[in-house]
Protein backbone atom coordinates (compact mmCIF):
# COMPACT_ATOMS: atom_id res chain seq x y z
CA UNK A 1 0.00 0.00 0.00
CA UNK A 2 3.26 2.25 0.54
CA UNK A 3 5.06 0.62 -1.72
CA UNK A 4 4.25 2.50 -5.32
CA UNK A 5 7.58 2.48 -6.55
CA UNK A 6 7.66 -0.89 -5.96
CA UNK A 7 4.78 -1.34 -8.74
CA UNK A 8 6.16 0.21 -11.82
CA UNK A 9 10.13 -0.08 -11.04
CA UNK A 10 10.84 -4.03 -12.62
CA UNK A 11 7.51 -4.68 -15.08
CA UNK A 12 7.21 -8.28 -14.86
CA UNK A 13 5.14 -10.41 -17.19
CA UNK A 14 1.62 -10.51 -15.93
CA UNK A 15 0.16 -13.02 -14.14
CA UNK A 16 -1.79 -15.17 -15.69
CA UNK A 17 -5.28 -17.80 -14.80
CA UNK A 18 -7.16 -19.71 -16.69
CA UNK A 19 -10.44 -22.03 -15.44
CA UNK A 20 -13.48 -22.63 -16.69
CA UNK A 21 -17.24 -22.10 -15.81
CA UNK A 22 -20.81 -21.66 -17.35
CA UNK A 23 -19.32 -23.96 -20.29
CA UNK A 24 -16.63 -21.08 -21.22
CA UNK A 25 -13.27 -20.52 -20.47
CA UNK A 26 -12.33 -17.24 -18.11
CA UNK A 27 -8.89 -15.26 -18.15
CA UNK A 28 -7.47 -13.55 -15.95
CA UNK A 29 -4.19 -11.43 -16.57
CA UNK A 30 -2.82 -9.52 -13.62
CA UNK A 31 0.07 -6.97 -13.76
CA UNK A 32 1.40 -4.80 -11.24
CA UNK A 33 2.11 -5.79 -7.09
CA UNK A 34 -0.30 -9.00 -6.56
CA UNK A 35 0.23 -11.10 -9.53
CA UNK A 36 1.10 -14.54 -7.75
CA UNK A 37 0.67 -13.98 -4.15
CA UNK A 38 -1.91 -15.65 -1.85
CA UNK A 39 -3.62 -11.91 -2.44
CA UNK A 40 -3.96 -12.64 -5.78
CA UNK A 41 -4.55 -16.42 -5.41
CA UNK A 42 -7.78 -15.46 -3.07
CA UNK A 43 -8.73 -12.43 -5.54
CA UNK A 44 -8.86 -15.00 -8.41
CA UNK A 45 -10.99 -17.64 -6.08
CA UNK A 46 -13.53 -15.17 -5.22
CA UNK A 47 -13.95 -14.39 -9.00
CA UNK A 48 -14.62 -17.63 -9.86
CA UNK A 49 -16.59 -18.31 -7.01
CA UNK A 50 -18.75 -15.40 -7.95
CA UNK A 51 -19.40 -16.82 -11.41
CA UNK A 52 -19.89 -20.17 -10.24
CA UNK A 53 -22.30 -18.90 -7.77
CA UNK A 54 -24.06 -16.60 -10.70
CA UNK A 55 -24.44 -20.05 -12.85
CA UNK A 56 -26.49 -21.99 -10.05
CA UNK A 57 -28.60 -18.99 -10.32
CA UNK A 58 -28.98 -18.34 -13.92
CA UNK A 59 -28.15 -20.98 -15.99
CA UNK A 60 -30.66 -22.20 -18.84
CA UNK A 61 -28.52 -25.31 -19.48
CA UNK A 62 -29.06 -26.55 -15.18
CA UNK A 63 -32.48 -27.71 -14.67
CA UNK A 64 -32.52 -27.04 -11.61
CA UNK A 65 -31.45 -23.24 -11.33
CA UNK A 66 -33.90 -20.80 -10.46
CA UNK A 67 -34.41 -19.34 -14.00
CA UNK A 68 -35.46 -22.68 -15.43
CA UNK A 69 -37.82 -23.01 -12.54
CA UNK A 70 -38.87 -19.45 -12.93
CA UNK A 71 -39.27 -20.56 -16.83
CA UNK A 72 -41.70 -23.56 -16.27
CA UNK A 73 -43.35 -21.47 -13.99
CA UNK A 74 -42.49 -23.19 -10.74
CA UNK A 75 -41.42 -20.03 -8.53
CA UNK A 76 -41.80 -16.47 -9.08
CA UNK A 77 -39.59 -13.62 -8.97
CA UNK A 78 -40.50 -13.61 -5.22
CA UNK A 79 -38.90 -16.65 -4.76
CA UNK A 80 -35.53 -15.65 -6.63
CA UNK A 81 -32.85 -14.16 -4.84
CA UNK A 82 -32.58 -10.24 -5.35
CA UNK A 83 -29.92 -10.61 -8.37
CA UNK A 84 -32.65 -11.92 -10.57
CA UNK A 85 -34.81 -8.88 -10.63
CA UNK A 86 -31.67 -6.84 -10.96
CA UNK A 87 -30.72 -8.57 -14.08
CA UNK A 88 -34.60 -8.81 -15.21
CA UNK A 89 -34.45 -4.71 -14.70
CA UNK A 90 -31.22 -4.67 -17.11
CA UNK A 91 -32.99 -6.66 -19.74
CA UNK A 92 -36.08 -4.40 -19.60
CA UNK A 93 -33.82 -1.59 -20.40
CA UNK A 94 -31.92 -2.94 -22.75
CA UNK A 95 -35.13 -4.25 -24.54
CA UNK A 96 -36.40 -0.89 -24.38
CA UNK A 97 -32.84 0.63 -25.43
CA UNK A 98 -32.87 -1.38 -28.35
CA UNK A 99 -36.15 -0.65 -29.91
CA UNK A 100 -36.99 -4.74 -29.19
CA UNK A 101 -34.36 -6.29 -31.34
CA UNK A 102 -33.05 -7.39 -27.57
CA UNK A 103 -34.98 -9.36 -25.11
CA UNK A 104 -34.32 -11.53 -22.29
CA UNK A 105 -37.98 -13.53 -23.62
CA UNK A 106 -36.86 -14.42 -26.83
CA UNK A 107 -39.26 -16.70 -29.55
CA UNK A 108 -38.41 -20.50 -29.16
CA UNK A 109 -39.09 -23.04 -32.26
CA UNK A 110 -42.10 -23.06 -31.65
CA UNK A 111 -42.80 -19.36 -31.31
CA UNK A 112 -43.36 -19.32 -27.76
CA UNK A 113 -41.42 -17.20 -25.97
CA UNK A 114 -38.45 -18.24 -24.34
CA UNK A 115 -37.01 -16.67 -20.78
CA UNK A 116 -32.97 -16.76 -21.52
CA UNK A 117 -31.33 -13.86 -19.76
CA UNK A 118 -27.98 -14.88 -20.61
CA UNK A 119 -27.50 -11.92 -23.02
CA UNK A 120 -27.52 -9.80 -19.81
CA UNK A 121 -26.15 -12.13 -17.42
CA UNK A 122 -22.71 -12.93 -18.64
CA UNK A 123 -21.37 -9.16 -18.63
CA UNK A 124 -23.21 -8.31 -15.35
CA UNK A 125 -21.62 -11.06 -13.48
CA UNK A 126 -17.83 -10.38 -14.84
CA UNK A 127 -18.43 -6.94 -13.75
CA UNK A 128 -19.57 -8.42 -9.80
CA UNK A 129 -16.98 -11.21 -10.16
CA UNK A 130 -14.06 -8.32 -10.74
CA UNK A 131 -15.09 -6.80 -7.34
CA UNK A 132 -12.76 -9.01 -5.69
CA UNK A 133 -9.82 -8.18 -8.25
CA UNK A 134 -10.73 -4.12 -7.47
CA UNK A 135 -9.81 -4.84 -3.93
CA UNK A 136 -6.03 -5.72 -5.11
CA UNK A 137 -4.16 -2.76 -3.68
CA UNK A 138 -1.81 -1.18 -7.04
CA UNK A 139 -3.19 -4.20 -9.49
CA UNK A 140 -4.05 -3.85 -12.81
CA UNK A 141 -6.55 -6.44 -14.16
CA UNK A 142 -7.93 -7.60 -17.46
CA UNK A 143 -10.84 -10.49 -16.38
CA UNK A 144 -12.05 -12.16 -19.75
CA UNK A 145 -15.10 -14.87 -19.78
CA UNK A 146 -15.07 -16.24 -23.07
CA UNK A 147 -14.16 -13.17 -25.37
CA UNK A 148 -15.43 -10.33 -23.18
CA UNK A 149 -13.66 -8.63 -20.66
CA UNK A 150 -12.93 -5.93 -18.22
CA UNK A 151 -10.10 -3.98 -17.41
CA UNK A 152 -8.63 -1.86 -15.14
CA UNK A 153 -5.23 -0.11 -14.85
CA UNK A 154 -4.08 2.32 -12.17
CA UNK A 155 -0.68 2.30 -12.84
CA UNK A 156 0.31 5.39 -13.99
CA UNK A 157 3.30 4.18 -15.71
CA UNK A 158 1.85 1.02 -17.69
CA UNK A 159 0.38 0.72 -21.22
CA UNK A 160 -2.67 -0.40 -21.81
CA UNK A 161 -4.17 -3.69 -21.76
CA UNK A 162 -4.47 -4.44 -25.58
CA UNK A 163 -7.33 -5.96 -26.75
CA UNK A 164 -7.16 -8.01 -30.07
CA UNK A 165 -10.56 -8.13 -31.84
CA UNK A 166 -11.04 -11.76 -33.42
CA UNK A 167 -11.53 -11.93 -37.52
CA UNK A 168 -14.91 -13.46 -37.67
CA UNK A 169 -14.11 -15.05 -40.83
CA UNK A 170 -11.01 -16.67 -38.96
CA UNK A 171 -10.65 -16.71 -35.66
CA UNK A 172 -7.07 -17.24 -35.56
CA UNK A 173 -6.31 -14.10 -36.74
CA UNK A 174 -7.28 -10.74 -35.38
CA UNK A 175 -8.77 -7.61 -37.52
CA UNK A 176 -8.15 -4.93 -34.85
CA UNK A 177 -6.52 -3.69 -31.24
CA UNK A 178 -8.52 -1.97 -28.65
CA UNK A 179 -6.18 0.14 -26.17
CA UNK A 180 -8.18 -0.18 -22.87
CA UNK A 181 -6.26 1.41 -19.91
CA UNK A 182 -9.89 1.13 -17.93
CA UNK A 183 -13.03 0.05 -19.20
CA UNK A 184 -15.09 -3.09 -20.76
CA UNK A 185 -14.69 -4.59 -24.57
CA UNK A 186 -17.93 -7.43 -25.25
CA UNK A 187 -17.81 -9.12 -29.18
CA UNK A 188 -21.34 -10.76 -30.42
CA UNK A 189 -21.14 -12.78 -33.39
CA UNK A 190 -21.86 -16.49 -34.59
CA UNK A 191 -18.24 -17.43 -35.13
CA UNK A 192 -18.04 -20.10 -32.73
CA UNK A 193 -21.41 -21.36 -32.00
CA UNK A 194 -23.21 -21.18 -34.80
CA UNK A 195 -26.49 -18.85 -35.18
CA UNK A 196 -27.38 -18.48 -31.52
CA UNK A 197 -28.06 -14.66 -31.46
CA UNK A 198 -31.30 -13.75 -32.92
CA UNK A 199 -33.51 -10.15 -33.36
CA UNK A 200 -36.19 -10.83 -30.42
CA UNK A 201 -38.57 -8.78 -32.90
CA UNK A 202 -38.61 -11.77 -35.55
CA UNK A 203 -36.40 -14.54 -34.18
CA UNK A 204 -34.52 -14.78 -37.13
CA UNK A 205 -30.74 -14.68 -37.46
CA UNK A 206 -29.66 -11.35 -37.84
CA UNK A 207 -28.79 -10.79 -41.53
CA UNK A 208 -25.66 -9.22 -43.01
CA UNK A 209 -23.36 -8.90 -40.12
CA UNK A 210 -20.53 -10.71 -38.55
CA UNK A 211 -19.73 -9.31 -35.26
CA UNK A 212 -20.31 -6.24 -33.25
CA UNK A 213 -17.46 -5.19 -30.81
CA UNK A 214 -18.68 -2.63 -28.61
CA UNK A 215 -16.27 -0.81 -25.80
CA UNK A 216 -18.05 0.98 -22.99
CA UNK A 217 -17.18 2.07 -19.27
CA UNK A 218 -18.73 -1.34 -17.89
CA UNK A 219 -18.90 -5.03 -19.12
CA UNK A 220 -22.45 -5.10 -18.39
CA UNK A 221 -22.77 -1.83 -20.52
CA UNK A 222 -20.66 -4.19 -23.39
CA UNK A 223 -22.00 -6.97 -23.48
CA UNK A 224 -25.69 -5.91 -24.15
CA UNK A 225 -25.42 -3.61 -26.53
CA UNK A 226 -22.86 -5.84 -28.79
CA UNK A 227 -25.77 -8.05 -28.60
CA UNK A 228 -28.45 -5.61 -29.07
CA UNK A 229 -26.01 -4.16 -32.46
CA UNK A 230 -25.46 -7.87 -33.67
CA UNK A 231 -29.54 -7.94 -33.36
CA UNK A 232 -29.96 -5.12 -35.48
CA UNK A 233 -27.90 -7.06 -38.47
CA UNK A 234 -27.50 -3.98 -41.56
CA UNK A 235 -28.75 -1.83 -39.15
CA UNK A 236 -25.87 -2.51 -36.56
CA UNK A 237 -23.43 0.31 -36.95
CA UNK A 238 -26.08 2.74 -37.10
CA UNK A 239 -27.41 1.55 -33.88
CA UNK A 240 -24.32 1.60 -32.18
CA UNK A 241 -24.03 5.18 -33.18
CA UNK A 242 -27.24 6.26 -31.45
CA UNK A 243 -25.43 5.22 -27.96
CA UNK A 244 -24.01 7.34 -25.77
CA UNK A 245 -20.23 6.51 -24.41
CA UNK A 246 -19.45 3.74 -26.95
CA UNK A 247 -17.50 2.97 -29.24
CA UNK A 248 -16.90 -0.10 -31.74
CA UNK A 249 -16.04 -2.16 -34.62
CA UNK A 250 -18.67 -3.50 -37.03
CA UNK A 251 -17.51 -6.73 -39.51
CA UNK A 252 -19.84 -7.27 -41.78
CA UNK A 253 -20.74 -10.61 -43.88
CA UNK A 254 -18.36 -9.57 -46.95
CA UNK A 255 -15.73 -8.81 -44.47
CA UNK A 256 -15.80 -5.03 -44.84
CA UNK A 257 -16.04 -3.12 -41.42
CA UNK A 258 -17.09 -0.42 -40.06
CA UNK A 259 -16.00 1.89 -36.82
CA UNK A 260 -18.18 3.32 -34.73
CA UNK A 261 -16.70 6.56 -32.89
CA UNK A 262 -18.27 7.52 -29.47
CA UNK A 263 -20.85 9.97 -29.63
CA UNK A 264 -22.30 12.64 -27.26
CA UNK A 265 -25.71 12.07 -26.07
CA UNK A 266 -28.35 13.73 -27.15
CA UNK A 267 -30.65 15.64 -24.20
CA UNK B 1 -26.34 12.78 -34.41
CA UNK B 2 -24.29 13.37 -36.93
CA UNK B 3 -23.44 16.64 -36.96
CA UNK B 4 -21.63 15.61 -33.46
CA UNK B 5 -19.71 12.95 -35.05
CA UNK B 6 -18.52 15.57 -37.75
CA UNK B 7 -17.97 18.27 -34.69
CA UNK B 8 -16.35 15.72 -33.19
CA UNK B 9 -14.12 14.62 -36.49
CA UNK B 10 -13.39 18.12 -37.33
CA UNK B 11 -12.18 18.95 -33.50
CA UNK B 12 -9.66 15.76 -33.86
CA UNK B 13 -8.80 17.51 -37.41
CA UNK B 14 -8.12 20.66 -35.60
CA UNK B 15 -6.02 19.12 -33.16
CA UNK B 16 -4.10 17.30 -35.29
CA UNK B 17 -3.05 20.67 -37.08
CA UNK B 18 -2.39 22.33 -33.62
CA UNK B 19 -0.64 19.47 -31.60
CA UNK B 20 1.41 18.34 -35.20
CA UNK B 21 4.55 18.77 -33.11
CA UNK B 22 6.88 16.26 -31.69
CA UNK B 23 5.49 14.43 -28.08
CA UNK B 24 8.37 12.77 -26.70
CA UNK B 25 6.81 9.64 -25.38
CA UNK B 26 9.04 10.33 -22.39
CA UNK B 27 6.90 13.11 -21.54
CA UNK B 28 4.88 11.37 -18.39
CA UNK B 29 3.36 14.37 -17.55
CA UNK B 30 1.04 13.84 -20.49
CA UNK B 31 1.07 10.21 -20.30
CA UNK B 32 0.30 10.69 -16.87
CA UNK B 33 -2.78 13.08 -16.87
CA UNK B 34 -4.18 11.15 -19.66
CA UNK B 35 -3.89 8.56 -18.11
CA UNK B 36 -6.01 9.10 -14.55
CA UNK B 37 -8.20 10.87 -16.14
CA UNK B 38 -9.05 7.88 -18.34
CA UNK B 39 -8.51 5.48 -14.88
CA UNK B 40 -11.00 7.87 -12.63
CA UNK B 41 -14.57 8.58 -12.89
CA UNK B 42 -15.25 12.24 -13.68
CA UNK B 43 -16.21 13.94 -10.91
CA UNK B 44 -18.36 17.22 -11.25
CA UNK B 45 -18.74 19.68 -13.58
CA UNK B 46 -16.11 21.82 -12.53
CA UNK B 47 -13.65 20.90 -14.40
CA UNK B 48 -12.04 18.85 -12.03
CA UNK B 49 -10.97 16.03 -14.06
CA UNK B 50 -7.70 14.97 -12.58
CA UNK B 51 -4.91 16.01 -14.84
CA UNK B 52 -6.60 16.42 -17.84
CA UNK B 53 -7.91 19.94 -18.10
CA UNK B 54 -3.79 20.82 -17.04
CA UNK B 55 -2.65 18.28 -19.37
CA UNK B 56 -1.18 19.76 -21.94
CA UNK B 57 0.10 22.88 -20.23
CA UNK B 58 1.33 21.42 -16.81
CA UNK B 59 3.28 18.92 -16.23
CA UNK B 60 6.35 19.47 -14.65
CA UNK B 61 6.07 23.59 -13.88
CA UNK B 62 8.36 24.28 -15.88
CA UNK B 63 6.51 23.86 -18.94
CA UNK B 64 6.46 26.97 -21.17
CA UNK B 65 10.15 27.90 -20.57
CA UNK B 66 11.50 24.67 -21.67
CA UNK B 67 8.92 24.59 -24.33
CA UNK B 68 11.00 27.76 -25.71
CA UNK B 69 14.20 25.84 -25.09
CA UNK B 70 13.97 22.50 -26.34
CA UNK B 71 10.69 21.21 -28.52
CA UNK B 72 11.24 17.63 -26.96
CA UNK B 73 10.05 18.57 -23.74
CA UNK B 74 6.99 16.73 -23.62
CA UNK B 75 3.54 18.37 -22.71
CA UNK B 76 5.03 21.55 -22.70
CA UNK B 77 5.56 21.86 -26.00
CA UNK B 78 1.80 22.21 -26.64
CA UNK B 79 2.56 25.58 -26.36
CA UNK B 80 4.88 25.52 -29.41
CA UNK B 81 3.57 24.02 -32.21
CA UNK B 82 7.16 23.14 -33.77
CA UNK B 83 5.39 21.52 -36.70
CA UNK B 84 8.46 20.95 -38.70
CA UNK B 85 9.59 17.62 -36.79
CA UNK B 86 8.03 15.00 -39.00
CA UNK B 87 8.50 12.31 -36.65
CA UNK B 88 4.94 12.35 -34.16
CA UNK B 89 4.48 9.77 -31.62
CA UNK B 90 2.82 10.01 -28.36
CA UNK B 91 -0.58 11.47 -26.69
CA UNK B 92 -1.94 14.67 -26.68
CA UNK B 93 -5.03 16.22 -24.57
CA UNK B 94 -6.59 18.83 -26.36
CA UNK B 95 -8.30 21.85 -24.54
CA UNK B 96 -11.16 21.81 -23.23
CA UNK B 97 -14.34 22.96 -25.89
CA UNK B 98 -16.99 24.30 -24.93
CA UNK B 99 -20.17 23.00 -26.60
CA UNK B 100 -23.74 23.31 -26.23
CA UNK B 101 -24.02 20.06 -24.55
CA UNK B 102 -21.32 21.02 -21.78
CA UNK B 103 -17.27 20.84 -21.71
CA UNK B 104 -15.85 18.25 -24.24
CA UNK B 105 -12.08 17.53 -23.96
CA UNK B 106 -10.58 14.55 -26.72
CA UNK B 107 -7.33 13.13 -26.28
CA UNK B 108 -5.29 11.56 -29.52
CA UNK B 109 -2.87 8.98 -29.37
CA UNK B 110 -0.39 9.78 -32.40
CA UNK B 111 1.53 6.78 -33.49
CA UNK B 112 4.01 7.66 -36.38
CA UNK B 113 2.15 10.75 -37.52
CA UNK B 114 -1.05 8.81 -37.81
CA UNK B 115 -3.93 8.90 -34.93
CA UNK B 116 -3.93 5.30 -33.24
CA UNK B 117 -6.17 6.07 -30.96
CA UNK B 118 -8.95 8.88 -29.89
CA UNK B 119 -10.12 9.61 -26.87
CA UNK B 120 -12.87 11.38 -24.93
CA UNK B 121 -11.65 12.56 -21.47
CA UNK B 122 -14.15 14.90 -20.36
CA UNK B 123 -17.46 14.68 -21.62
CA UNK B 124 -20.97 16.97 -20.28
CA UNK B 125 -22.45 15.81 -17.17
CA UNK B 126 -25.54 13.86 -18.11
CA UNK B 127 -27.15 10.75 -16.73
CA UNK B 128 -24.79 7.89 -15.40
CA UNK B 129 -23.86 6.48 -18.66
CA UNK B 130 -22.16 9.41 -20.11
CA UNK B 131 -19.80 9.27 -17.54
CA UNK B 132 -18.42 5.79 -19.06
CA UNK B 133 -16.75 8.16 -22.04
CA UNK B 134 -14.23 8.57 -19.86
CA UNK B 135 -12.68 4.92 -20.33
CA UNK B 136 -13.59 4.90 -24.40
CA UNK B 137 -10.94 3.80 -26.43
CA UNK B 138 -11.20 3.22 -30.73
CA UNK B 139 -10.67 -0.04 -32.31
CA UNK B 140 -7.81 0.43 -34.65
CA UNK B 141 -7.83 -1.52 -37.97
CA UNK B 142 -4.95 -4.08 -38.30
CA UNK B 143 -4.18 -3.30 -41.59
CA UNK B 144 -2.84 -6.83 -43.05
CA UNK B 145 -4.30 -9.52 -40.92
CA UNK B 146 -1.89 -10.52 -38.45
CA UNK B 147 -0.83 -13.63 -35.84
CA UNK B 148 -2.31 -12.53 -32.62
CA UNK B 149 1.68 -13.01 -31.02
CA UNK B 150 2.79 -10.49 -33.75
CA UNK B 151 0.01 -8.22 -32.54
CA UNK B 152 1.34 -7.75 -29.08
CA UNK B 153 -2.34 -8.49 -27.65
CA UNK B 154 -3.21 -9.56 -23.83
CA UNK B 155 -6.54 -10.46 -24.89
CA UNK B 156 -8.70 -11.90 -27.28
CA UNK B 157 -12.35 -10.60 -28.19
CA UNK B 158 -14.48 -12.49 -30.12
CA UNK B 159 -17.67 -14.29 -30.26
CA UNK B 160 -18.18 -16.17 -27.05
CA UNK B 161 -15.54 -19.01 -26.87
CA UNK B 162 -16.76 -22.25 -25.58
CA UNK B 163 -15.02 -24.17 -23.05
CA UNK B 164 -14.75 -27.26 -25.94
CA UNK B 165 -13.34 -24.39 -28.37
CA UNK B 166 -10.92 -23.05 -26.07
CA UNK B 167 -7.67 -25.14 -26.53
CA UNK B 168 -8.06 -24.17 -30.46
CA UNK B 169 -8.58 -20.55 -29.78
CA UNK B 170 -5.96 -17.80 -29.58
CA UNK B 171 -6.62 -16.85 -26.34
CA UNK B 172 -5.49 -20.28 -25.05
CA UNK B 173 -2.54 -19.56 -26.88
CA UNK B 174 -2.03 -16.04 -25.12
CA UNK B 175 -3.15 -17.50 -21.61
CA UNK B 176 -0.19 -20.47 -22.13
CA UNK B 177 2.20 -17.73 -23.71
CA UNK B 178 1.92 -15.87 -20.47
CA UNK B 179 2.64 -19.04 -18.05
Amino acid sequence: MTHPEAVSDQPRPPGRYVQHVMGMPISLALRGRHTDDAAALAAWTDVMDVLRAVDRVFSTYRADSYISRLGRGEIGLEDCPPEVAEVFALGAAAEHDSGGAFSIRLPGPDGRLVLDPSGVVKGWAVERAAASLRGLAETDFCLSAGGDMTCRTLDPGALPWRIGVEDPADPRRILAVVPVFTGAVATSGTAHRGGHLVDARTGEAPAGVASVTVVAGSLTSADVDATAAFAHGPGAARWLETRPARSGLVVWEDGTTTTVAPVLPAR
Amino acid sequence: MKRIVLWLMSTVTVLVLVFGYHTSTSSTATAAGGRSSLAGPLTGGTGAVPGSAAAPTSGSGSGPSAAGSSPSAGSAAAASPTAGTSATSGTVTGDVAQTRWGPVQVQLTVTSGKITDVAVVQYPNGNGRDQEINSQALPILIQETVQAQNAQIDMVSGATVTSDGYLQSLQSALDRAGL
